[in-house]
């Protein structure tokens, strides 16, 4: 399992989803807290690649022993890429949320949209009031 | 909401970095990190299970073996002292109270229930026991009890028994012994479909069990309820409240072993006698996906493109890495081999009904 935290170079979503942009690309994950909400993941029911990913709405599943969980897409964009390694290797998503870890690079639809996500400082302070 | 009940190990749980969930009113360790490793120690070597949510209650007195005879549906006229059997208790119309192991000792009963049954399984024996000479005395909170499972259980077990006698049993025999010097009684039974024993010790001093048991290189991994879950799904061991419900009787359950519908004196016995000759609509079944994807409790199956069933139990077994599941269905398609499709959530995933169990630890069984 890996360490908390939360890298500053991400933007992130209230439903705990990380966005590294790339110029007009944009790679998406899951932060730590969500994969230590959700257990040792044993699935990932990727996308394929070209669907339309839509902000807020679920583009994926990720399955524990015991929950499902569906992934939110944390902007808007086309799948480019759905990390196959993931595929084979759930686990790695618990091991490396923010590295090997990742699920897929995307062609963000709106770059603005980015705006919209918190930074790794608003996302902290976000999690310290739910745990209170 | 009424707080959660702590066993007497919860403090060796949250040192070892466990991750606790509410299981039957009790606060449990779900697991340690990765059910996955867990599950796998366990049928590679050894694994180390608190189980002692479980009830324990104690039936004794001049009549209390004819009086099970008459709660439970095994024949327990068959059982010795010093052996356990699994069998079920039900209701007037053949529905399933609880599922459970009827240990023979010299001077009683001990009947190990379901954590989510003790207060039912002690109301139906009181209903039942009117007018006879029985009593019957709610032990759970007394008793603490750990599972030890898998093939390296002898070798964790044996530097810490007071004789040799809990590591010659036969299985489901049950002996008094010690260990690590707290009295133990130590039965050859589990849940896992690996060889192993189940340990019933004084609540306070299970830690000092516990900490002899993890201890050294032969000793067993912390094992949690999800572990011990999946382990019980590729073995198809159905559990109450998934398979076994007031809704399901025996022998739609498969379960018609474990019941003496020869002599059919139990209470509920004329619904299961008249099953039998008529048969029923449906039956449990084991099954494995055939493509990948997680069956789910609840999911339907299909058969020709049209409801044929529902899961009641679904996994990802890490020793098949495949879905692995249980459920009911039409009993034209329960024989192994029957091709069938699972609904998981809008997906129709094929999937083939298999034998029990789904995973083969005979050679171990020993």
């Amino acid at each position: 399992m890996s360490e908390a935290g939360y890298p500053t170079d991400l933007r992130y979503h209230r439903e705990h989803d990380w966005v590294r942009v790339e110029g007009e690309e944009a790679v998406f994950g899951i932060t730590w807290y969500a994969q230590d909400a959700l257990g040792e993941v044993v699935y990932f029911d990727a996308p394929a690649v070209g669907d339309a990913l839509t902000a807020d709405a679920s583009y994926a599943e990720l399955e524990s022993v015991k929950a499902v969980s569906d992934v939110i897409a944390p902007v808007g964009g086309e799948v480019l890429e759905v990390n196959d390694e993931v595929v084979g290797s759930p686990e790695l998503v618990n091991q490396d949320p923010y590295g090997r870890g990742w699920l897929v690079r995307v062609r963000l639809a709106d770059p603005a949209q980015v705006d919209t996500l918190m930074d790794h400082a608003a996302y902290e302070a976000y999690l310290s009031g739910l745990a209170g | 909401m009424e707080a959660l009940r702590r066993t007497s190990l919860h403090p060796r749980h949250a040192q070892a970095g466990a991750r606790f969930g509410g299981f039957a009113g009790w606060e449990m360790p779900l697991h340690y990190g990765s059910p996955r490793e867990e599950h796998m120690a366990v049928r590679r070597a050894a694994g180390l299970f608190d189980v002692s949510h479980m009830g324990q209650l104690e039936v004794s007195g001049p009549d209390a073996r004819a009086f099970l005879a008459h709660a439970l549906t095994n024949d327990i006229t068959a059982v010795g002292p010093g052996q356990g059997q699994y069998t079920l208790m039900l209701d007037d119309d053949g529905g399933v109270v609880d599922d459970l192991i009827a240990y023979a000792l010299l001077d009683r009963f001990l009947l190990v229930v379901n954590a989510a049954n003790v207060a039912a399984c002690a109301a139906r024996l009181q209903a039942l026991a009117l007018g006879r000479e029985v009593q019957v005395a709610d032990r759970t909170h007394e008793v603490a009890m750990l599972a030890l499972q898998g093939p390296g259980w002898e070798a964790a077990l044996r530097p810490l028994v007071a004789t040799p006698a809990p590591l010659t049993l036969e299985y489901f025999e049950v002996t008094e012994d010690a260990v690590a010097g707290v009295p133990a009684l130590v039965a050859r039974t589990g849940y896992t479909g690996e060889p192993g024993v189940e340990m019933l010790v004084p609540w306070s001093q299970a830690p000092r069990v516990w900490d002899a048991l993890t201890r050294g290189a032969d000793g067993a991994t912390p094992a949690g309820l999800v572990a011990r879950d999946t382990l019980r799904t590729e073995m198809g061991y159905p559990l109450y409240g998934q398979e076994l419900t007031a809704e399901r009787t025996p022998v739609e359950a498969g379960l018609r072993w474990a019941c003496d519908l020869e002599r059919a004196r139990f209470a509920g016995a004329p619904r299961l006698v008249a099953q039998v000759a008529e048969g029923t609509p449906e039956r449990l079944c084991a099954f494995v996906l055939e493509e990948p994807g997680i069956p789910r409790p609840g999911q339907a199956v299909l058969a020709g493109g049209s409801a044929a069933g529902v899961v009641t139990s679904g996994t990802l077994s890490p020793v098949l890495e495949a879905g692995i599941g249980m459920a009911y269905v039409r009993a034209d398609l329960a024989a192994p081999d029957t091709a069938i499709a699972i609904d998981v959530r809008g997906k129709h995933k094929r999937a083939r009904v298999a034998r029990r169990p789904l995973v083969d630890t005979s050679p171990r069984k020993g």
